[in-house]
């Protein structure tokens, strides 16, 4: 091109822009709302998740318990009910629930379920080991103590909301 | 910046002659809408083939939420439709283009007709053009069935009748499809999926191949 500008547009290069721009917004028309689509359960809002009744206040001790809880699961088009788990104690005024997932790979532990550690959660996969609170003991796999469901007293009655991480 | 990605994979693998042997072809004026308007008819195939595409996407993309059977894909595609975002979209193009690659394919068809494109050399390819016709056809039967709806379940229930009534392998062709002698249920719903999904749409690909193959080896018919 010359030293002095020239701002006129070849045939060629109209036609490319035009063709290309048009071609982009056809296929960016076609592609984005499947993207979109298929990226829904990434996007969709977390559900605060209901308080669930577990046990009655009378029944704790200082030991953990295992208490099962079922409730309806909404899975998309399924809904289904699920049952799950909780150690639960009390220790002076303090409930404390813990969840039964190992936090190593996702076994389930259970309260002294090995003779050799009493006083203790034990993992049966790796040998994974918690204290009484859920911290993991050092040594053994877990990276961290075992989740703490949120928990509620109204009348008696202990009510249980989503796990979570304690750290 | 993609200019050097593309010499430094061109230097070494040489793919330019590749896709020029695909693109790179000059398009013959007769069949160009800049010079005469009304060649907009040669651009019907091309057309058919576009919405073929988007079918296979579209239809790729339900399959992430929609599934083949009869307690639930009633309420799968309730929910893909409902309750994901764009479901309508994504679910509207493949309904909507089911009847839209019909009709493409029809004006293709009658433009290859009236430009008596289909005679020697490419006889051939009318017959390819014709299969893929048919499966086409059988993509909108087996697809229909799929949302397991009221509409779907009896529509299929006559286009299995209408099996049946060929002579001889009539009633063989009628259990093949839906799986049971009798019942059109758990096993029609299955086939029918399979069919819809893999088997023809493989079918489709392969003949499409033959069928652009078979242009470019003969190129456009001539003008009028
Ligand atoms: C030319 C190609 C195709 C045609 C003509 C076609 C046609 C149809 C039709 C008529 C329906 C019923 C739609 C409705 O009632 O809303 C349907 C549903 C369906 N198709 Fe296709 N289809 C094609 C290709 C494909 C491909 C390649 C796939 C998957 C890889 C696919 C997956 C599905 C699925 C999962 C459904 C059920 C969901 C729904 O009903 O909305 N289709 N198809
Ligand atoms: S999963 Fe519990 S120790 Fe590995």
């Amino acid at each position: 091109m010359s030293e002095e500008q020239n701002h006129n547009v070849s045939r060629r290069q109209f036609l490319t822009y035009t063709l290309t721009g048009v071609g982009g917004f056809m296929a960016a028309g076609i592609i984005l709302p499947m993207a979109r689509f298929a990226i829904d359960p990434v996007l969709q809002a977390e559900s605060a998740g209901d308080m669930k009744a577990v046990a009655s206040v009378d029944d704790l001790t200082d030991q953990p318990q295992r208490f099962d809880f079922s409730y309806e699961q909404e899975d998309a088009w399924n809904t289904s009910e699920v049952t799950e788990t909780a150690w639960i104690y009390q220790e002076g005024d303090e409930i404390v629930a813990l969840s039964p997932t190992c936090t190593h790979l996702g076994c389930t532990v259970g309260w002294e379920a090995n003779q050799d550690h009493p006083e203790e959660f034990f993992c049966p996969c790796h040998g994974g080991r918690f204290k009484k609170d859920g911290t993991n003991i050092e040594g053994t796999p877990p990276t961290e103590p075992l989740h703490k469901y949120e928990v509620e007293v109204q009348e008696g009655t202990v009510y249980v909301g989503k796990a979570e991480s304690q750290v | 910046m993609l200019q050097r990605v593309y010499e430094w994979v061109d230097e070494r693998l040489d793919i330019t002659p590749m896709w020029r042997d695909i693109a790179d072809h000059e398009v013959p004026e007769h069949v160009n809408p800049a010079h005469h308007f009304s060649a907009f008819v040669y651009c019907f195939g091309g057309l058919t083939f576009f919405i073929t595409v988007i079918q296979i996407l579209s239809g790729m993309f339900l399959t992430m939420y929609y599934v083949p059977d009869i307690v639930n894909a009633y309420e799968s595609v309730r929910y893909l439709q409902g309750d994901v975002a764009y479901g309508t979209i994504v679910r509207g193009m493949h309904h909507w283009g089911a009847s839209l690659v019909i009709v493409m394919i029809f004006l293709h068809t009658l433009r290859v007709f009236f430009t008596g494109a289909y005679k020697r050399p490419r006889e051939l390819n009318w017959v390819v053009g014709v299969l893929i016709f048919f499966v086409m056809l059988g993509l909108g039967f087996t697809g229909y069935l799929l949302p397991w709806d009221m509409k779907a379940y009896f529509a299929t229930v006559v286009g299995l009748q209408i099996a049946e009534s060929v002579p001889l392998v009539g009633t063989l062709s009628k259990t093949l499809l839906s799986g049971d002698p009798e019942i059109i249920g758990a096993q029609t719903l299955t086939r029918f999926f399979a069919i819809h999904v893999f088997f023809l749409p493989g079918a489709l690909l392969g003949l499409l191949a033959a069928h652009f193959i078979m242009i470019r080896r003969q190129g456009i018919s001539g003008p009028l």
